[in-house]
C-alpha cells in the first residue's frame, strides 16, 4: 500500500496536526516505511491465531460501583483558560 | 385562483407514486446504565448536579489518568444480553473512537468496535395483532460525552463534563422494521425491557434513553437496501413516529422526482415536524478505531453469567406466557398486564393470594381480576399521572378482597366498579379492611336469596305488562330492560345472574 501527499494531509487534518509541505514529504517517507514493514509481516501465516488486543496476556480488572471522587471543580478550574458559572469556556461551537 | 401547496397542507396533497415503496428501518439506542459511578472512574452519575461538580480528573481527561472499568456496567450488559437471548462475548475489547469536539476532552470516546460485549439476539414486538421478531445485531459498552451549553457567554460555548464518562449500552438492531409503527413498537418494548431488568431508569427527558433511527426506502419487492439517512437523538416516541413518517415521505418524493439520496445525518425539528441534514462532516466520520491500550480485554466467564442470571427477574415475555397458560388470559390482556413490571407484579401478587385462599377456583376469576386491573386501576393510575401502579390507593390486597367477594357471590361487578373502587380511590382508603367496610357501610351485599329475588321479579313483571308483551312478541331488548328494572328495584343488590335465570324461567 502506498500513501500520497493528500493522504498525509487528510490524516493530519483528522488528527488536528499542522503539517507543512516539507514536513509532509518527510512524514510520507516515514509512514510509507512503517507500512512497508507491515506488508512484509503479512507474509507470515497467522491462520488460527487470535488477534492480540493488548501486549500483556492479562484481562481487565473490575472496580466496585462506588462513588469515590469528591468535587474538585475549583482546583481543576484554577488552571483552565476560561470558566463561567462552573462551565469550561471554549470558542463557540454550533452544530 | 390556484391553491398553493402550503395552503392545502401536506396530507391533502399526498401524491400518487409511480412505484410502491417500502421503508426499511434500523435503530441504535443509547441506554444510560443505572450505576452509581461512571464507567471508568469513581465520579458520581447523579443527574442535575451543578456544572462540572461531578467531573473528576478522568472525566476531564487530565494527562496521566487511567480508566478502570465499573463492574456494575458489565453486569448490566450481561443482564441485557441474557434478556434478549444474545451471545455474550467471553472476551470483548474496548476501542478508541477518535474525533474532536469540546465535550470530549480526551479526543476519543472509549467504546467497543470489533468485539462488543453482547452479540446477536432478538426482541419480539407486537404491532396490532401480529408478533414480529426484531433481530439485535449487537450491544456494546461505551462512555457518554459531556454537554455543550450555548448562549451563556457571547461568542463562547460552555462545557459541562458531568455527563462525560456516564456508562451507556448502545443497542443496535438489524434493518428489520418496515414502518414507523414497528419502529416505535420496538423502541417502546426495549424501553420497557431495560427498566424491567433494572439496567436503565428509562427517563427520556433526562436523556437516559435516546434513539438514532436509520431510514431508507426501496421499491417494494426488491432486496437491495436504499441509501440511508440517520435521524439523530430522538428522545420521545411521538417525535420518532413523526420524524420517520416525514423522512420516509421526503425520501420517496426525492426519488420519484428523479433525485438521489445522499447518506447523511439528519435532525428532527419538533416545531416544524421536519427532518433536516446536519452540516456535512463526511471527513470527520473517519473515526480511526483501534484497541484502547489503557484497557485490557474484558473476560466474562460462564460463572459470571450464572451469577447475573440468578439475579434476573422473570422476563415480560415469560410472564405473559405464564399468565395466558395459568389464568386463561387472552394475549391482549396478558400483554397489557406485562406492559410494566409494576403492573405485572401487582396482578401476580393478587393472584398468588387468591390461589392460597380459593385454591384452583381462583384461576377462573383471573380474567375478572385482569380486567379490573387494566380497565379500572391502571387506567386511573395513568389518568392521575402517578408514576406506577404501586402508588394506587387500591392495593393488590384490596383486589384480593374484591375478587373473593365476587367469587362467593356476595357482591356484584357493578358495585365494585361503580362504588367500591371509586370510593377507595377518591377517599384514599388504603387500610387493609377497606373493601369489607365499604360493602357493609354501603349495604352492597347482594341479594342471592331466591325468595327475595322472586318477589322483586314478580313485582317488576306486574308493573311492566307492556314490556312483557313486547318480549313475547320477539323483542329481545325488552328482556334487558326488565333485568334493568329488577336490578333497580333491588337497588343494584340483586345477584344479576340469578335475576337473569329466574326472569327467563318466568317468561317461559
Amino acid at each position: 500500500m502506498s500513501l500520497s501527499i493528500s493522504d498525509i494531509k487528510r490524516i493530519a487534518t483528522l488528527a488536528r496536526i499542522e503539517v507543512s509541505d516539507s514536513e509532509a514529504e518527510v512524514t510520507l517517507h516515514k509512514l510509507s516505511g512503517i507500512l512497508g514493514l507491515i506488508e512484509e509481516m503479512q507474509a507470515v501465516d497467522t491462520t488460527g491465531i487470535v488477534p492480540m488486543s493488548h501486549s500483556q496476556d492479562v484481562t481487565q480488572r473490575l472496580r466496585p460501583d462506588l462513588v469515590t471522587k469528591t468535587d474538585q471543580r475549583a482546583l481543576f478550574q484554577s488552571i483552565a483558560p476560561a470558566v463561567e458559572d462552573g462551565l469550561y469556556l471554549v470558542p463557540k461551537v454550533i452544530e | 385562483m390556484p391553491i398553493s401547496r402550503s395552503r392545502i397542507g401536506i396530507r391533502a396533497c399526498r401524491r400518487v407514486f409511480k412505484v410502491e415503496w417500502e421503508v426499511v428501518i434500523g435503530l441504535e439506542t443509547h441506554t444510560q446504565l443505572k450505576t452509581n459511578s461512571k464507567i471508568f472512574s469513581g465520579a458520581s452519575t447523579t443527574y442535575g448536579a451543578a456544572p462540572n461538580t461531578q467531573a473528576c480528573e478522568v472525566s476531564i481527561a487530565l494527562p496521566g489518568v487511567l480508566p478502570v472499568l465499573n463492574q456494575e456496567a458489565v453486569r448490566c450488559a450481561i443482564k441485557f444480553g441474557l434478556a434478549v437471548n444474545a451471545e455474550i462475548a467471553p472476551r470483548s475489547v474496548f476501542a478508541r473512537k477518535n474525533y474532536f469536539y469540546p465535550d470530549l476532552p480526551k479526543g476519543y470516546q472509549i467504546s467497543q468496535y470489533e468485539l462488543p460485549v453482547v452479540g446477536k439476539g432478538a426482541l419480539t414486538i407486537q404491532v396490532g395483532d401480529t408478533e414480529k421478531v426484531i433481530r439485535i445485531t449487537r450491544a456494546h459498552l461505551e462512555e457518554d460525552a459531556g454537554k455543550s451549553v450555548h448562549g451563556a457567554v457571547e461568542g463562547m460555548s460552555g462545557i459541562d463534563l458531568n455527563r462525560a464518562g456516564t456508562p451507556l449500552l448502545e443497542i443496535v438492531t438489524e434493518p428489520d422494521m418496515r414502518s414507523a409503527a414497528e419502529a416505535v413498537a420496538y423502541a417502546k418494548k426495549l424501553h420497557e425491557l431495560v427498566q424491567w431488568i433494572g439496567i436503565c431508569d428509562g427517563n427520556m427527558q433526562e436523556g437516559s434513553f435516546r434513539c438514532d433511527v436509520n431510514v431508507s426506502v426501496r421499491p417494494k419487492g426488491t432486496d437491495k437496501l436504499g441509501t440511508r439517512r440517520e435521524i439523530k437523538n430522538l428522545n420521545s416516541f411521538k417525535f420518532m413516529q413523526q420524524a420517520i413518517e416525514y423522512e420516509t415521505r421526503w425520501q420517496i418524493e426525492t426519488l420519484e422526482d428523479g433525485g438521489t439520496i445522499q447518506q447523511a445525518t439528519v435532525l428532527f425539528n419538533p416545531d416544524t415536524g421536519e427532518t433536516r441534514a446536519m452540516r456535512s462532516k463526511e471527513e470527520a466520520n473517519d473515526y480511526r478505531y483501534f484497541p484502547d491500550p489503557d484497557l485490557l480485554p474484558l473476560v466474562i466467564s460462564e460463572a459470571d453469567k450464572d451469577a447475573v442470571r440468578a439475579d434476573m427477574p422473570e422476563l415480560p415475555q415469560a410472564m405473559k406466557a405464564r399468565f395466558e397458560a395459568e389464568f386463561g388470559l387472552s394475549a391482549y390482556d396478558a400483554t397489557q398486564l406485562t406492559s410494566t413490571k409494576e403492573i405485572a407484579e401487582y396482578f401476580d401478587r393478587a393472584m398468588l393470594e387468591l390461589v392460597s385462599f380459593e385454591g384452583a377456583s381462583a384461576y377462573k376469576i383471573g380474567k375478572t381480576v385482569a380486567n379490573l386491573i387494566i380497565n379500572d386501576i391502571a387506567a386511573r393510575v395513568n389518568k392521575a399521572g402517578l408514576p406506577n401502579i404501586r402508588h394506587s390507593p387500591v392495593t393488590a390486597w384490596h383486589i384480593v378482597c374484591i375478587a373473593k367477594s365476587l367469587a362467593d357471590g356476595s357482591i356484584n361487578l357493578k358495585a365494585v366498579r361503580e362504588q367500591i373502587i371509586p370510593l377507595i380511590w377518591d377517599e384514599n382508603l388504603t387500610e387493609a379492611d377497606a373493601v369489607i367496610k365499604i360493602i357493609e357501610a354501603k349495604g352492597l351485599r347482594q341479594v342471592s336469596d331466591s325468595g327475595a329475588i322472586e318477589a322483586i321479579i314478580d313485582g317488576v313483571l306486574a308493573a311492566n305488562v307492556a314490556m312483557v308483551e313486547e318480549y313475547r312478541a320477539g323483542k329481545e331488548k325488552a328482556f334487558n330492560a326488565l333485568v334493568g328494572q329488577a336490578m333497580k328495584a333491588s337497588k343494584g343488590k340483586a345477584n344479576p345472574a340469578q335475576v337473569n335465570e329466574m326472569l327467563k324461567k318466568k317468561l317461559g
